[in-house]
């Protein structure tokens, strides 16, 4: 089949890529008009709050809340068959950049309050609360290769070690965990954000990871956590704030206001993290 | 597939004389989505020149942070050149001269690499190359060889996704090239290697220095199957994308002047190449 459609390849090439180009116009054409369109369309709710509230919420949320606010988005969406939350996970340093670069953010729950002050300065978000602690642990694959049994292991040579980068949260934290332990190492990556980090211990390719507890959690079976004591251990506080910007300001109020809720502390309770 | 080996082999190669004359005045319905793409390409490029904070790139540039990450792209989209030019002219020809059945699936699976997401991509070499894949834990247990988190690594990922637009251009070349002159030198005794490395190389040179220009290119962009596969630490396997990222995080300010470095510096190798050996050989 290849030989036989070869030869006469390059004469119907030509009119194909007149076809292509006048595609691609068209489709230029198209996505512009869309993006100008697009601003007109989108305001949604607004206007009474509480009573009825419909349209979405994109909330932008630390990695290590990936789980739990999954399960927070569902029972809103459950108990508000209107709204849709839409949920952006990832480093909170790269989340902040993007809010103050103009992305378009409802909600903005942060790893650390450094992330938020950083908007509240800004005047992005204004009184920000905080709903969850949580502290870190050692993660290491199931059967543990290496024979990690606290932090002083972490050190020794041919242990490869996964942190997080120091400019999000998990990684300021395990930096200052190793500080107060007095522990020097040399790891053999600093991933992005929380997740990377545990992923790499989950595929073993480290013998050890520094993550939250509640990553471990709910990494099941995946990983096994070894606690760090808590007299060099570090708490990190997520504080959780509604955008100036937001363009769905009651339904975000409202999602905030769930998280922070009794029913919302039990989600977060029931995923290892602590009480603000 | 035939389109793409075409664009790709175009940079290489002189412009055909006969074709100029056909190309006085460029057709309306040619101009408008021509215009719009090339504005495209520019406008994020201008920005980036806009907005860079000039007065600290000096600064920059004697920053040993910034030089170590620079000297680590620059070895190993080098080395993964070199290792693809080893690997993939073989390669190509190959996928363009031989028969046997199941060249057609062999020659689709040599292009995945360029339509998978570099992220994918990383993971894939995790599962064969990574301690507990399934070529990794060999490379570990027998040889003490390990890949994830070493300037190897690097290179691996780099070569795992920058190869084929060397192989796919050389392809394309290949394909289209006069079989008569390589004829002629087999009818006057000449051997299959010499033929190989007398007729059908320099034939395809021009379009051998696109792909491998291409091929250096991408692989000195790479981040997605870097950060995943290698990781990110500095002086081992945090080349530039990974360092702007990282950066971008904390100090955007910092992150387009470090982009700016990256681009001048690319901009600098291409151009000085582009003088010294695309336009020699490709007057030859």
């Amino acid at each position: 089949m290849p030989d036989r459609a070869m030869p006469d390849r390059s004469m119907p090439d030509r009119s194909w890529r007149r076809g292509w180009c006048l595609t691609a116009a068209v489709a230029v054409l198209a996505l512009a008009a869309g993006c100008g369109s697009a601003p007109e369309a989108a305001p949604a709710g607004g206007g009474s709050a509480g009573s009825r509230l419909s349209g979405t919420v994109t909330v932008f949320a630390a990695a290590s809340l990936t789980e739990t606010f999954g399960t927070l988005a569902r029972r809103f969406e459950a108990e508000h068959p209107g709204v849709k939350i839409i949920l952006n996970v990832g480093a909170s340093s790269a989340l902040a950049l993007q809010i103050s670069q103009g992305a378009p953010a409802d909600v903005f729950a942060a790893a650390a309050t450094a992330n938020m002050d950083q908007l509240v300065r800004t005047g992005a978000v204004t009184a920000p609360s905080d709903f969850a602690g949580n502290v870190l642990q050692i993660a290491v694959p199931p059967a543990n290769p290496a024979r990690i049994g606290g932090l002083a292991d972490l050190a020794r040579p041919g242990v490869k070690v996964a942190l997080c980068q120091a400019q999000v949260p998990c990684g300021a934290a395990g930096v200052a965990v190793l500080g107060n332990a007095g522990v020097r190492l040399t790891p053999v990556t600093l991933e992005s954000d929380v997740k990377a980090t545990l992923t790499k211990v989950r595929t073993g390719e480290v013998d050890a990871g520094l993550v939250y507890v509640t990553d471990v959690r709910s990494a099941g079976s995946a990983v096994r956590g070894i606690a760090i004591p808590a007299a060099v251990n570090v708490r990190t506080v997520y504080p959780i704030g509604v955008l100036r910007e937001a363009r769905n300001r009651s339904a975000a109020q409202a999602f905030t206001a769930y998280v922070l809720s009794a029913a919302g502390q039990r989600v977060l309770a029931a995923a290892g993290f602590q009480p603000p | 597939m035939t389109g793409a080996s075409e664009v790709a082999a175009a940079p290489g190669q002189r412009p055909d004389p006969d074709r100029l004359v056909t190309g006085r005045g460029v057709p309306p319905v040619l101009a408008a989505p021509a215009a719009i793409g090339f504005c495209f390409l520019l406008v994020p490029l201008l920005a980036l020149l806009v907005r860079a904070p000039w007065h600290g790139l000096a600064g920059l540039l004697s920053d040993p942070v910034v030089l170590t990450a620079l000297r680590l792209s620059l070895e190993c989209a080098t080395a993964a050149t070199v290792i693809s030019i080893a690997l993939g002219v073989p390669l190509a020809w190959v996928l363009a001269r031989a028969r046997f059945p199941g060249l057609a699936v062999l020659r689709a699976l040599v292009t995945v690499p360029l339509v998978l997401p570099p992220v994918v991509g990383g993971l894939a070499l995790l599962l064969a190359f990574g301690r507990n894949g399934i070529l990794g834990r060999y490379l570990d247990s027998w040889f003490g060889v390990s890949l994830p988190f070493s300037t190897a690594g690097v290179v691996v990922a780099e070569t795992f996704v920058a190869m084929p637009f060397l192989v796919v251009t050389v392809e394309g070349a290949l394909r289209s090239a006069d079989r008569e002159l390589e004829e002629a030198a087999t009818t006057l005794g000449a051997g299959r290697l010499t033929v190989f490395a007398r007729i059908t190389l320099p034939l395809v040179a021009p379009s051998l220095l696109a792909g491998a220009v291409l091929c250096w290119a991408r692989a000195l962009g790479e981040f997605g199957a870097t950060i995943t596969f290698a990781g990110n630490y500095p002086g081992t396997t945090q080349t530039m994308p990974l360092f702007v990222y990282n950066t971008l995080q904390t100090d955007p300010e910092a992150a387009i002047a470090l982009s700016l470095v990256l681009l001048l510096v690319a901009v600098a190798v291409l151009a000085l190449l582009r003088d010294r050996w695309l336009r020699t050989a490709g007057t030859s």
